[in-house]
């Protein structure tokens, strides 16, 4: 518990005098509002601003679950899919790397058009840079399996399926949830993209369709408040990530095992 | 020229290699000309320089590889009757040590309740008992290797091959495991092929030890070890224990020498 607090201590302080400075600076210098609001301000803005902003975040936040979950489950699938043979690893690969390495700007606005549902079309966009990430790492983690324990495999006739479950699926758990921290941040990234592009008002108005608008009408504390939204749900859901990592983790891998004194020798 | 050990039957080898070659893709000849039988019930060390194929020699004998020349015949009752244990423990970190041991019989889709009761039996035999539901990151070296040998005698085999299982252990621990190998072997009436590159080691355990040459891998020679058991701190200072070391260091020198 002590422990906890005196780790915790230091970045709160930094934080504290770092917002201390800006709010300073901000007054003593007299900056306008419209150019750079002081974290008052902008406070008072989220909280006067909550009954618009509440619903975008929830938006914003649903449509990057939807798309994480997608790419969590798509993305193992299609790994382990790669994995049956060769010439289906080459031949989907580089499908995958393509849809990677093709910026998300350039085709959400053709995704957009192609599908009549503006949500529909948000969380795939938001999936498609969330994807790879899962894809490219649960496929590594399948492969570093030990080969020993695939001899062992071998010796007792173990089916493909066995191997799969007990080896190759146990082994690539750390890489798949490495893989999926990335992937939390890019999903977030993809839905406020797609939906600047989409730039949709009504009931699928994200917290990018927030920050848009405060835009146009000048509005900049607003603006802030929503980035702020925005930089927090991204903070949680690498937080979640990670702790969830831990939690699967924790028991048998090196990531996140405390180191401790051993249970016996000899 | 065989001498029986405690648990030697009459009958035919339980593995033999007949002219065996085996090379690489890449080129490498690790094993040519390649002959030995291993005999029911015997302790049989496979000793040689680093690098001359003791493991490729292995991995053919449990049918991990296949040879490229010659022929290898096994009698075994099952493909499964073979256990290994590798140099590394190679457990799976992921899993408990019950459920690391309980992996070959989950694998030959065992009654739940007889996979419990072999693992048991196993883990009180080795030790372990204590340590079911320890995670492998967990133990000790020495402790992890004892998982590994429940692990390759959880289904009951009749050929244990050992890959220099206890080279990476401090001398303390080596020692007490070698004399918990041959308390098993002795036990269990196992055959076992076991490979390492210390004459003292294989001059203690085996019945008999295989000197290979420098790659590519043959037997130079075969000593006889006739020392009764159980073997023990007495064996390893008489006259006779002595005299195998010294046999076998010569065999070892010659296949040094012609690297
Ligand atoms: N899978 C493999 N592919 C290519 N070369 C190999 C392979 N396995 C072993 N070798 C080579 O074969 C030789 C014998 O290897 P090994 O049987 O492991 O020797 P030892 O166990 O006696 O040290 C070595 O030169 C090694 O590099
Ligand atoms: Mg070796």
């Amino acid at each position: 518990m002590k422990r906890t607090l005196t780790n915790a201590l230091p970045p709160a302080l930094v934080v504290l005098l770092t917002l201390a400075a800006w709010e300073a600076v901000v007054r003593l210098r007299h900056v306008p509002e419209y150019l750079l609001p002081g974290p008052l301000r902008i406070a008072a803005a989220l909280r006067d601003d909550w009954p618009a902003l509440y619903p975008s975040l929830l938006q914003t936040l649903a449509v990057t679950g939807e798309a994480l979950l997608a790419a969590a489950v798509l993305g193992a699938g299609l790994a382990v899919l790669l994995m049956q043979a060769k010439w289906i690893e080459r031949s989907l690969f580089p499908f995958a790397v393509i849809l990677q390495v093709t910026p998300l700007v350039a085709i959400a606005p053709l995704l957009l058009i192609w599908v009549k549902d503006v949500r529909l079309a948000l969380v795939l966009c938001a999936f498609l840079v969330a994807f790879f990430p899962v894809a490219a790492n649960t496929a590594l983690g399948l492969q570093s399996a030990d080969h020993h324990l695939l001899d062992l495999m071998r010796l007792y006739g173990a089916s493909r399926w066995q191997v799969l479950r007990f080896v190759r699926l146990p082994s690539a758990l750390p890489y798949f949830l490495g893989g999926l921290r990335i992937s939390g941040g890019l999903a977030l990234i993809g839905a406020v993209v797609a939906e600047f592009v989409a730039g949709t008002g009504g009931a699928a108005s994200g917290l990018a369709y927030r920050i848009l608008e405060a835009g146009y009408t000048l509005a900049i504390p607003r603006m802030f408040a929503a980035l702020v939204l925005l930089a927090g749900s991204g903070v949680l859901l690498y937080a979640l990530l990670s702790g969830l990592s831990y939690l699967v983790l924790r028991r048998w891998h090196e990531s996140a095992v405390r180191r401790e004194g051993v249970l016996s020798s000899g | 020229m065989a001498l029986p050990g405690p648990n030697v039957r009459d009958g035919e080898p339980v593995v033999r290699l007949h002219q065996v070659a085996k090379r690489f893709a890449g080129g490498t000849e690790a094993l040519a000309g390649f002959d030995l039988a291993v005999a029911p019930g015997e302790l049989l060390a496979l000793l040689g320089p680093s690098g001359c194929g003791k493991s490729t020699a292995l991995r053919l004998m449990a049918g991990l590889a296949e040879p490229t020349a010659g022929s290898l015949e096994r009698r075994l009752p099952a493909p499964h009757a073979v256990g290994f244990v590798f140099q590394e423990p190679t457990l799976m970190p992921w899993a408990t040590v019950e459920r690391n041991v309980a992996l070959p019989l989950e694998l030959l889709g065992l009654p739940r309740a007889e996979i419990r009761r072999r693992v048991e039996e196993r883990l009180v035999g080795l030790g372990l008992g204590g340590f079911a539901r320890a995670y492998p990151r967990e133990l000790s070296g020495g402790m992890k290797m004892r998982v590994s040998i429940a692990r390759a005698l959880a289904a009951r085999p009749r050929l244990l091959l050992l890959d220099e299982p206890f080279a990476s252990l401090d001398e303390i621990t080596r020692w007490k495991l070698n004399d918990e190998l041959l308390d098993l072997w002795q036990r269990e009436g196992l055959t076992i092929v076991f490979v390492t590159h210390s004459v003292y080691e294989s001059a203690y355990l085996a019945t008999r030890i295989a000197v290979l040459s420098a790659r590519p891998g043959r037997i130079l020679g075969e000593i006889a070890v006739a020392a009764p058991s159980p073997r023990g701190a007495d064996y390893r200072s008489s006259e006779e224990y002595l005299r195998i070391c010294r046999a076998v260091s010569t065999k070892l020198a010659e296949a040094l020498g012609k690297s």
